[in-house]
């Protein structure tokens, strides 16, 4: 039962994880946070919805497809709510974003309705028994995609120049820009990955919970706050993990706890997690933003 | 007509006071997203006192907003260890966890809301509280307090070198930045008559660091505004229905895209009290 448990955690909390990553690097790269992630984490969900049952797309082919349109969501939230707003002011893309939040929503309700949908029936659904643990194939799917995704972003930051350039502006961006780094592009880059991320983990989660609505992205935007500050702020081998975390401290506390108090024990580990230790359990340092 | 004036007018005096509230600990340097936590803390409280206690309203209110001042003093000391964004994140989690705690606690009605509260607050006595808050305002900004929160504000190592005490200023701008939104709760709660935990999560508390960072964050004046102009400014959109809230967003995109300090900053404030003090003085 727990072994059980466990495993759908894991599952489900792959799909966290890369939700969170690209929230937390567009955090490392800008030091901003970009409300409307979950806007773009929802739109992607619908896209896997769209591409399926009316394009008639096998379930990768979505993700893919869902990946390209976010990406050049990602594209316009950054030139609209990050681009015409100059460094010093670190409160203003906040706001910003949430207004372009706010927009995306609205426009989802417009074309989508306000209403909960299902995730088409496109995975045949078959159970495999691993000792005691069970594990269909719709999750095998969604673990396998998010590794796939995860393992691929790893390292092209850690091998790849690009890579490099974009921990270095992580890092430090007034140093990495007298090096040579194009800081504005290398900022549209994080974008485009983030969203493309957030793109397939929308369709994943959105078939891993089996519905589909225009406030999921509220819901998410929040889940990832509680991953990245578990992680870490900026540290995306921290949010892969604590993504997993979290998926499994939500299935668990489902299961042994008062449902009704789930929520507040996300929050009441993130507030103790800030007191005690404010850098996340894989942080190393603190940033002064 | 006037029913409808008076009740837009009864909102945007408590959304002011909630966006002072929001104000007071930022003019310290603390950004927070509990206000609206600490709203509902006051306007449980004073309800409670009122419909159960039988007080009457003006020391429940006033017992609200000691109460929320409390819990910000609590919230304050792990608050003081840190700052920027992991201060914004640990206000929303403390916001979000009073909103669930007042889900579940049957005594205020749990998830049925707590009804029957006599309908206390009105214009006269909103407004004058909001006068005499104005007042507090325009004392500080030009007193000791009011230079010690901006130089905490500005830097805060360099401040504690100037011998200021961290600890004190920061838990009292945070205290009182919860009170006075616990009394901007008190006043809702005996406005609207019925409240749930659902009037005080995290949309009002992201509502209110909106109206405080659209209106201009630099001075208290744009929190006074940016409430006022963004309660009206859904009514304003009335006309276009349902895309209504699609243009609320992108006004605020819009705004924060040409004037990203908000809408009045120090510089505007001063320019306007040049010409006030110019147009008097060509009168004398």
């Amino acid at each position: 039962m727990l072994l059980q448990q466990l495993t759908n955690g894991l599952m489900l909390g792959s799909g966290y994880s890369l939700v969170a990553i690209g929230f937390n690097l567009v955090f490392g790269v800008l030091g901003l946070l970009n409300f409307a992630h979950g806007g773009v984490f929802m739109i992607g969900a619908y896209v896997g919805v769209v591409l399926i049952v009316i394009f008639k797309f096998n379930i990768y082919l979505a993700i893919l497809g869902s990946m390209v349109v976010c990406s050049v969501l990602g594209l316009v939230v950054e030139l609209l709510a990050f681009r015409p707003i100059k460094k010093e002011h670190h409160l203003a893309p906040l706001i910003a974003t949430i207004g372009l939040t706010i927009i995306i929503q609205e426009a989802a309700i417009k074309v989508f309705g306000p209403e909960t949908i299902g995730f088409p029936k496109t995975v045949e659904i078959q159970n495999f028994n691993l000792g005691p643990v069970r594990i269909s194939s719709v999750q095998i799917l969604i673990f396998s995609t998010s590794i796939l995704l995860m393992m691929g972003l790893h390292f092209f930051i850690k091998l790849t120049k690009v890579g490099k350039a974009i921990r270095a502006t992580a890092e430090d961006s007034q140093t990495a820009s007298l090096l040579g780094v194009s800081i504005n592009q290398i900022t549209v880059l994080t974008f485009i990955i983030s969203s493309a991320l957030a793109g397939a983990g929308g369709v994943l989660i959105g078939l891993n919970y089996n519905s589909v609505h225009p406030f999921i992205g509220m819901n998410m935007v929040l889940k990832g706050f509680v991953i990245i500050l578990l992680g870490g702020l900026g540290n995306v081998t921290g949010a892969m993990f604590c993504g997993l975390i979290l998926g499994m401290i939500e299935v668990l506390s489902v299961a042994y706890l008062s449902s009704s108090y789930r929520d507040a024990f996300a929050f009441l580990t993130m507030l103790l997690i800030l007191v005690i230790r404010p850098s996340g359990l894989f942080g190393l340092r603190i940033h002064e933003r | 007509m006037i029913l409808y004036i008076q009740s837009i007018l009864t909102l945007i005096g408590i959304n002011i006071l909630l966006a002072l509230s929001f104000y007071l600990p930022f003019s310290a340097g603390m950004l927070s997203l509990a206000q609206a936590g600490f709203m509902g803390i006051g306007a449980y409280t004073s309800s409670v006192l009122t419909t159960k206690v039988g007080l009457p309203f003006l020391p429940a209110l006033i017992a609200g907003g000691i109460t929320s001042g409390i819990m910000g003093i609590i919230v304050g000391f792990p608050a003081l260890r840190i700052k920027g964004i992991y201060l914004l994140l640990m206000t929303l989690g403390f916001g979000e966890t009073v909103r669930i705690f007042f889900l579940n606690f049957e005594y205020t009605g749990g998830a049925y809301g707590l009804g029957g509260i006599k309908q206390e607050t009105n214009i006269c006595n909103l407004y004058i509280f909001i006068f005499l808050l104005v007042i507090f305002f325009l004392k500080i900004t030009r007193s000791q307090i009011g230079r010690t929160f901006e130089a905490i504000r500005e830097d805060e190592g360099a401040a504690e070198g100037m011998g200021i005490n961290l600890t004190r200023n920061k838990i009292f701008a945070f205290a009182m930045g919860a009170s006075i939104a616990g009394i901007g709760g008190g006043f809702y709660a005996h406005y609207a008559q019925f409240i749930d935990s659902g009037s005080f999560g995290i949309p009002q508390a992201l509502e209110i660091m909106i109206f405080s960072i659209f209106g201009g964050i630099e001075t208290f004046w744009g929190s006074i505004f940016g409430a006022s102009i963004l309660t009206i400014l859904p009514e304003w959109l009335r006309p276009l229905k349902e895309w209504r809230l699609f243009f609320y967003g992108f006004i605020l995109l819009l705004m924060m895209i040409l004037r990203p300090r908000g809408i009045i900053d120090k510089h505007l404030v001063g320019s306007l009290a040049y010409k006030w003090k110019s147009n008097k003085q060509v009168r004398n």
